[in-house]
């Protein structure tokens, strides 16, 4: 027993392995696609890439989907799905306004921890009636999108936020960079690359995978999948808190269409990223490079002379083709694994 | 098992039921508009705008709601929380069921409100649209801010006094099928045929009158006409994201920005120097007027015909033109020496 | 396998039910959406003013009769434990083809119909091909096709909104079944489509195998149904019926935009869940879909006669649908700790125990 191994080691090299795994990954292809369409659109306009805004734009415009869309693969892995986060958002942008009217003096930091508070307690709500309830998460986070946006719409009545209601300094942050990087970028940046590192490495993350592959499984093994997906649950409502502070900082009026239908754009940036709907596979940096390309997708199309008419059905056509490449190649896969397991059985 | 699942089942129903007989408890205290009265005194009135949370309808019903105080009638206002047509339809026939005296609508589409319209006008409900009108026969009266060309003309000429008088420009509109943007597109199109032969207008787009959609769609323009001189967005939510917009941007300056907005949310910008001038009627006064207009209708003092006059408080007296149009006044133009004069 | 297996029916001693057919029909989650419909309608004619006009009913079946003919469909994908986001998407198409092809290409109101209900079954037929054939899973081909499909509507029209239809056929949308009814000529095909889909689900073996495949698709697939076959139907009749909509929604608004019906694919969804239908699949019925689809619309059509605006019906309705999914497994849980409770303090047997844990995970689905 304690000598054999169950799994053999892999006969490849390791280089070959890492070689191997990096073309065949949807991240690299999903990311290739992105390269692409940038190129392709600097081509015919130099502006697109090389002027100051430019640059700029093309790493700011994504930073709130990518907030979301980080929020939304750590849901989707656990099998469930939130579609409130485009509620979330335009709450706590709102609630956002309200505290620098009410509190004028407030630091930002606090106004960034309150946003993302705020946000947490209302994936919590979320999290509880899914943990606890039993019910799918689908139907409880429908109900949570009507009473959240009901919630924004009748506390913010007629008094919306205007730019001159917010300090200039938290205004400056929509557009500040450092080292020509926008600060809300390097904050998308440090969630991912926290989320990224927790879901890869921690033992919560990988349970969350587990949870995802197969429920069921996760509960005879003694996995606490209630308090997993209540923490899901919390964690994608906290980025979609503090997606709402960035939305204030950089389109500096809250009014009530805010983060309308986004919820959907969430879920179709974490599908183009190689995130299974199914739960159990998937990577934050795929749904991250998904919210990059979607976003920029639709800021290209203006510039490549697509009317702003088409872009919808654009965004349709690459979702779609996305999840079918996704089924063609995992198809390929198991036929290899099929293949391999034959060969190894035969011997 | 089973059986026992069926007492639950019935548990549930009992428990929704009293859920709901709990929420729609809480709507007793309202009560409903003392409709039937009718006639003179105290007009029922509500006010329908293009859609919820929107700064400038905030300020023409609060103008409405001033009017209304002062010759004792009541305002209710209701709305979709996005604009569009078929969102605006249950709430008017719901005016028309409760039988309120007058209705006054901002029309998210000229014709898809028509029938609906029509069914509450044969309720005896008096319809006075402002803002955005429907087709003339669906309505009493109109309430307009401003003639379209002249609207038209006051844009262009803001624009071309600030790029002198040649170059690119380009427009952001609201939602692609709103009524009067589209009208003062035309007007604008004419008008620079006519009167400004070196300035091309090379793109319009469509803002949604949503805050991000705006804001996206400027950065878009401005990196896809690179020789663009100016931008007009003849809507209150477009230009303010397209100034929002343009004040961090390294085309602030040398892009001029002007359209329709409102003193409050572009304060900051022109101060700032992004907008130089921009105009704007008195959203306040519209509402006002408008509750006037349809007190006078209900009251019978008029009936929509060409040349009827009515007393509409503060403002004075208006008559009534063609189509049963009534005109507010043209548009006033802001810049940075009176806007502090201004808070609405 | 012998012939003497054949005639169980006479040594068979138990009854083919354990409850009275009343009481089958009367405890169920059908009924109680019913029983809370019936309450509320109750409850409004007495206490909301005008509440009980005749038009109330009139107004009331013109604004949901899209969301009860797409609920038909729409039933019977999610009891497969499928989903079809991109209805909405397709009743915007439809709309934009019918004013397209009446005003550009100069066909009659039938024609133009007819086309466009074909194009929403080509529609419905690419998500069926992707989900059933395919075999991606719906709820993400369906936001694709929302994208898309909305998409191509706003696409094909638009800043221009077709409004020119001839008033015979604009008439017809909001016609009354008869002079002075208070009920709406749609009614009367929604009548038909909901006769042939209650009859498709509930009394034929297509219906049959429909639950088959929400509760098991794999046992559905050796017991005999076809999975793939009635999956792709499911979405090609989703995508009709979502067209038929379409249609009715332009002429009833006289007004063929890119942006008709932006959302209501919720709302659809929201009333196929309120009336009962379990969004894993595999239970449900249409009796009680309509049910909550009308009581949506009652509720909001009271709210509005209240004076309450959008977002307070918003917040009913959405803790309507949350209270109604929460309350079965809240009073399974309850009866749980009941029976738990019942079996600590009774001494029985093992036998027992195991019963009550039984009952304890059948009551968790």
């Amino acid at each position: 027993m304690s000598d054999t191994l169950l799994v053999e080691p892999s006969a490849v090299s390791p280089t070959q392995r890492v070689v191997g795994g990096l073309l065949r990954s949807r991240e690299i292809a999903v990311g290739a696609v992105l390269v692409l369409v940038v190129v392709l659109t600097t081509i015919k306009n130099p502006n697109f890439l090389f002027s100051s805004d430019g640059w700029r734009d093309l790493l700011l415009s994504p930073s709130l989907l990518l907030l979301l869309a980080v929020g939304q693969t750590v849901v989707i892995i656990t099998r469930n799905v939130d579609l409130s986060v485009g509620s979330i958002l335009g709450l706590t942008a709102y609630f956002t306004g309200k505290l620098f009217v009410d509190h004028p003096g407030l630091p930002i930091w606090v106004v960034f921890l309150a946003g993302t508070a705020m946000g947490a307690l209302l994936g919590l709500v979320n999290g509880a009636l899914v943990a606890f309830g039993k019910v799918p998460a689908l139907v409880i986070t429908l109900g949570t999108l009507y009473i959240y946006r009901g919630i924004f719409l009748s506390w913010a009545g007629s008094d919306r936020i205007n730019a001159g209601d917010m300090p200039s300094d938290f205004l400056a942050l929509g557009t500040k960079t450092i080292l020509t990087i926008p600060v809300l970028t390097i904050i998308g940046f440090v969630v991912l690359a926290a989320v990224g590192y927790y879901l890869y490495t921690a033992r919560g993350g990988r349970e969350l995978y587990a949870i995802g592959s197969d429920p069921d499984a996760a509960v005879l093994y003694g996995l606490p999948t209630r308090t997993r997906v209540l923490s899901a649950f919390v964690l994608c409502g906290a980025l979609a808190g503090l997606a709402g502070v960035v939305y204030a900082a950089r389109y500096g009026t809250v009014s009530s269409g805010a983060g309308y239908g986004m919820e959907l754009q969430a879920v179709g940036a974490a599908v183009i990223g190689g995130v299974a709907i199914f739960g159990g596979s998937g990577t934050v940096w795929g749904a991250a490079i998904g919210a990059f390309l979607l976003v920029t997708i639709n800021r290209a199309l203006p510039v490549v002379g697509i009317s702003d008419f088409w872009q919808r059905a654009v965004v349709g056509a690459l979702i779609i083709a996305a999840i079918v490449l996704d089924r063609v190649f995992s198809a390929r896969e198991e036929r290899r694994l099929v293949a391999a397991r034959d060969e190894m059985r035969k011997s | 098992m089973k059986i026992r699942n069926g007492r639950l089942s019935a548990l549930a129903a009992l428990a929704l039921a009293a859920s709901m007989a709990l929420t729609a408890c809480g709507s007793d205290s309202e009560g409903g508009s003392d409709s039937g009265d009718g006639g003179g005194g105290a007009a029922a009135i509500t006010m329908l705008p293009k859609n919820l949370g929107n700064p400038y309808f905030d300020t023409s019903t609060a103008g409405a709601e001033k009017a209304a105080d002062e010759f004792g009638g009541s305002i209710d206002e209701v709305g979709p929380d996005a604009a569009s047509p078929d969102a605006q339809v249950p709430f008017i026939n719901t005016a028309a069921q409760q039988g309120v005296d007058a209705l006054i609508v901002s029309a998210n589409d000229p014709e898809a409100l028509c029938d609906a319209l029509d069914e509450a006008s044969s309720a005896g409900v008096k319809v006075v649209t402002f803002d955005s009108d429907t087709n003339p026969e669906c309505r009493d009266l109109y309430i307009n801010q401003a003639t379209a060309e002249g609207i038209a003309k006051s844009q262009v000429d803001l624009i071309a006094e600030q790029i002198g008088d040649a170059g690119e420009i380009a427009i952001l509109s609201a939602a692609a099928n709103a009524t009067n943007q589209n009208a003062w597109i035309e007007m604008m199109e004419t008008e620079l045929e006519a009167n400004h032969p070196d300035i091309e207008l090379v793109d319009t787009v469509y803002g949604d009158d949503d805050d991000q959609t705006s804001f996206d769609k400027t950065a878009a323009l401005l990196q896809s006409h690179p020789n663009l001189k100016g931008i007009i967005s003849p809507t209150t939510v477009g230009i303010a994201a397209a100034a929002r917009y343009l004040s961090t941007s390294e085309y602030k300056g040398n892009v001029a920005l002007t359209g329709l907005g409102t003193p409050n949310q572009m304060r900051d910008y022109v101060k700032d120097g992004t907008v130089e001038a921009f105009a704007l009627w008195n959203p306040g006064d519209l509402g006002y007027l408008a509750a006037f207009a349809a007190q006078a209708l209900v009251d019978g003092d008029i009936s929509g015909e060409e040349g009827d006059t009515f007393e509409a408080g503060d403002l004075g007296e208006f008559t009534v033109g063609a189509d049963g149009v009534v005109l507010l006044g043209e548009p006033f133009v802001f810049n940075a020496d009176n806007i502090d004069d201004f808070d609405f | 396998m012998t012939s003497a297996t054949l005639d169980r029916s006479a040594s068979r001693t138990y009854p083919a039910y354990s409850r009275p057919l009343w009481r089958r029909a009367l405890f169920t989650r059908e009924f109680a959406v019913i029983a809370l419909l019936i309450a509320v309608l109750f409850y409004s004619n007495a206490n909301v003013p005008n509440f009980d006009s005749p038009l109330t009913m009139y107004y009331l079946f013109l604004d949901i009769a899209p969301i009860l003919l797409i609920a038909l469909p729409m039933t019977m994908i999610i009891i497969t434990g499928e989903i079809d986001l991109s209805v909405a998407s397709v009743v915007g198409l439809s709309s934009v083809l019918v004013g397209v092809l009446h005003q550009d290409a100069g066909m009659s109101i039938p024609v133009a119909g007819a086309v466009a209900i074909l194009v929403g079954a080509v529609c419905g037929a690419f998500n069926g091909f992707l989900v059933a054939y395919v075999g991606l899973p719906s709820l993400a081909v369906t936001i694709g096709t929302l994208a898309l499909y909305r998409g191509i509507a706003v696409g094909l029209l638009g800043t221009k909104a077709v409004t020119d239809f001839p008033e015979k056929w604009t008439d017809l949308a909001k016609e009354r079944i008869t002079e002075g009814s208070s009920y709406p000529m749609i009614l009367v095909p929604f009548l038909v489509l909901a006769i042939v889909f209650v009859a498709l689900l509930h009394f034929s073996p297509f219906g049959r195998g429909v639950y088959e495949i929400g509760l098991n698709d794999e046992a559905a697939h050796f017991s005999g149904v076809d999975v793939e076959r009635t999956k792709f139907w499911l979405f090609v009749m989703a995508g009709a019926v979502s067209a038929f909509a379409g249609i009715y929604y332009t002429l009833r608004f006289g007004s063929a935009r890119g942006d008709n019906a932006t959302g209501l694919e919720l709302q659809v969804i929201a009333a196929v869940l309120l009336g009962g239908v379990s969004i894993f699949g595999g239970r449900g019925a249409l009796h009680g879909v309509l049910a909550g689809a009308v009581l949506i619309g009652v509720i909001s059509s009271a709210m509005r006669l209240e004076s309450y605006t959008v977002n307070v019906i918003n917040i009913v309705i959405g803790t309507l649908l949350v209270l109604s999914v929460m309350s079965t497994s809240l009073l399974a849980w309850v009866q749980g700790q009941l029976a738990r409770r019942r079996v600590s303090h009774s001494s029985e047997t093992g036998q027992r125990r195991q019963a009550a844990a039984a009952t304890d995970s059948t009551n968790e689905r």
